[in-house]
């Protein structure tokens, strides 16, 4: 190890893997990986069910497969990795403090910086489940963790809250290995996990999903003895006299992924409250020059093919801050319009070369809309979508000539058709 | 008869319409690729899934395996039975076999370097 770097890259999962490559093929070779597991790989190693990939290899490949896809190009570059080794902080000038039982603490001083440190999952605690704190509450990741990594089984009868594709996975995942599970309860009246996943994961092993419900209690006082579930109104509050009992030893949490921006907090780099991921120009830039964000750390993707991509991205970015090629920007922001919850980037530079591809969700189910961008009145491109929901990302293809035209701020907008 | 049935292929879950005569398809709407018609016609006449699991290792620690191809969907859990007996010994790559024919003539494999 040395103490100065190229580029270094905070996170070894599908983001820091392909971000690493592509800033390599892009011409800059003196790079580092820390990863804070004993691999590389990151969530991909215990997502041991299949299909990833499709868009990308166009076939189904599990989880540690695609990894290894990258890993292997990683190693053939022979790029820099210091596995076990945590990142303690950043600074704006670019210096990287880590610990790790080898050299203690250390730091590193980098010219471009690239965060790939993924997300964490919402935990009870952010939901404030009613209830004592028995042994037997696990986030879905966590018990997925235990099952594929670890080899133990959490529980043998369980309620699943929350129908994400993690927890739809283990619902799977922990049949197989003989668990009864009674329920997965979704607070929304649609599931936010893939249709294919209700299908394989639930419906093959009937699972019953009640839309609509969610757990208002958590009984057991050493360890978890049962749950109450009750359904909920338009507004999402219990509804008396709908209360539905299960006993069960184990209750797993579903319900969301928070981006793990501590690091990029510590450096001062401005985070949008929509993502809760840095705000980025279109080449995966932060607001601090040379500090560039992809992958799960600054949007929750759907699919990790998109991931992969937009690391790609940043690491060729990273690679040519590095090179030197960089210039006065020019710049206009990307406006959430009506129904629109975020769009990445949120800044534009005029002047960067290249079309770009917007990703942005909806803030709810849209029928039969239109997906405008526009600049002050003038439309800039629209498309016609059959149906937008939030938990799938949708694109915009913007023209670079178009934005390098655009007098001022681009805005996003979803409208249903009469 | 007809069923509606929830395409695994891809993310996208085509919803596909099959109508039945005879324990045959003969219909297929809904579909968007040649995965997802192979899918229904699958689905209606013999279903069948890919199983992911672990395998324990010699060293204690688990590899990831799946079967090669999709295992008739009635025979899952005589297969989770066989990989929870199942050991392997390191080192293992992708793709190594580690039952042979663990239904019908599919084979189990590794899907991690271990």
């Amino acid at each position: 190890m040395k103490n100065a770097y190229d580029i270094v890259i905070i996170g070894g999962g599908p983001a820091g893997l392909a971000a690493a490559i592509a800033a390599y093929d892009a011409g800059v070779k003196d790079i580092l990986i820390l990863e804070r597991e004993d691999r590389l790989g990151g969530i991909l190693n215990q997502c041991i069910h299949n299909g990833f990939g499709l868009t990308r290899f166009k076939e189904s490949l599990s989880g540690p497969e695609y990894a290894a896809r990258f890993i292997d190009e990683v190693e053939k570059r022979a790029i820099e990795v210091l596995t076990q080794t945590t990142v303690l902080s950043l600074t704006k000038d670019k210096t990287v403090t880590a610990i790790n039982t080898e050299y203690g603490v250390f730091t590193v001083q980098a010219k471009a910086v690239v965060l790939a440190m993924g997300c964490r999952e919402r935990s009870r605690g952010a939901l404030n489940v009613a209830g004592s704190r028995p042994a037997g509450v696990y986030s879905a990741g966590t018990a997925q963790k235990y099952v594929n990594i670890k080899g133990y089984l959490p529980g043998k009868s369980v309620v699943i809250l929350g129908s994400g594709d993690i927890g739809l996975i283990m619902a799977r995942r922990m049949t197989l290995e003989g668990a009864k599970v009674h329920a997965v309860c979704e607070i929304m009246p649609y599931s936010s996990g893939l249709k294919r996943n209700i299908a394989q994961c639930l419906d093959d092993f009937d699972i019953p999903l009640y839309l609509n419900h969610t757990i208002t209690k958590i009984e057991g006082d050493k360890r978890v003895t049962g749950v109450v579930v009750s359904k909920v109104d338009e507004n999402r509050k219990p509804i008396k006299g709908t209360e539905m009992h299960f006993d069960c030893d184990t209750v797993l949490f579903s319900v969301g992924l928070i981006p793990e921006n501590e690091l990029t907090k510590s450096a001062g780099i401005d985070l949008s409250p929509r993502t809760r991921g840095a705000v980025v120009y279109q080449n995966r830039e932060t607001l601090v020059d040379g500090v560039f964000a992809c992958g799960n750390v600054l949007q929750v993707h759907d699919l990790v093919d998109f991931v992969s991509e937009e690391s790609e991205l940043a690491g060729v970015s990273a690679a040519k801050y590095v090179l030197g090629e960089r210039e006065e920007k020019d710049v206009i922001d990307v406006v959430n319009g009506k129904n629109v919850s975020y769009v990445i980037p949120q800044k534009l530079d005029k002047k960067a070369s290249g079309n770009v591809k917007l990703f942005f969700r909806a803030t709810g189910t849209f029928r039969n809309c239109v997906i405008t961008a526009k600049c002050g009145d003038t439309v800039l491109l629209q498309r016609k979508k059959q149906i937008v929901v939030p938990g799938e990302m949708e694109t915009l293809l913007l023209a670079q000539a178009k934005i390098a035209a655009a007098q001022g701020n681009i805005e996003i907008t979803l409208e249903e058709q009469a | 008869m007809k069923t509606s049935l929830t395409c695994i292929e891809c993310p996208i879950g085509c919803q596909i319409e099959v109508e039945v005569e005879n324990g045959k398809p003969v219909s297929i709407t809904g579909y968007s690729c040649p995965r997802g018609k192979a899918y229904a016609e699958s689905e209606v006449i013999c279903p069948r899934r890919v199983v992911t699991s672990t395998v324990k290792a010699t060293d204690g620690t688990l590899v990831p395996v799946k079967t090669e191809r999709p295992v008739k969907k009635s025979d899952i859990f005589a297969v989770m039975q066989k990989i929870n007996k199942a050991t392997v010994t390191l080192p293992v790559k992708i793709g190594d076999i580690v039952v042979e024919n663990i239904s019908e003539d599919i084979h189990l494999i590794a899907t991690g370097n271990a």
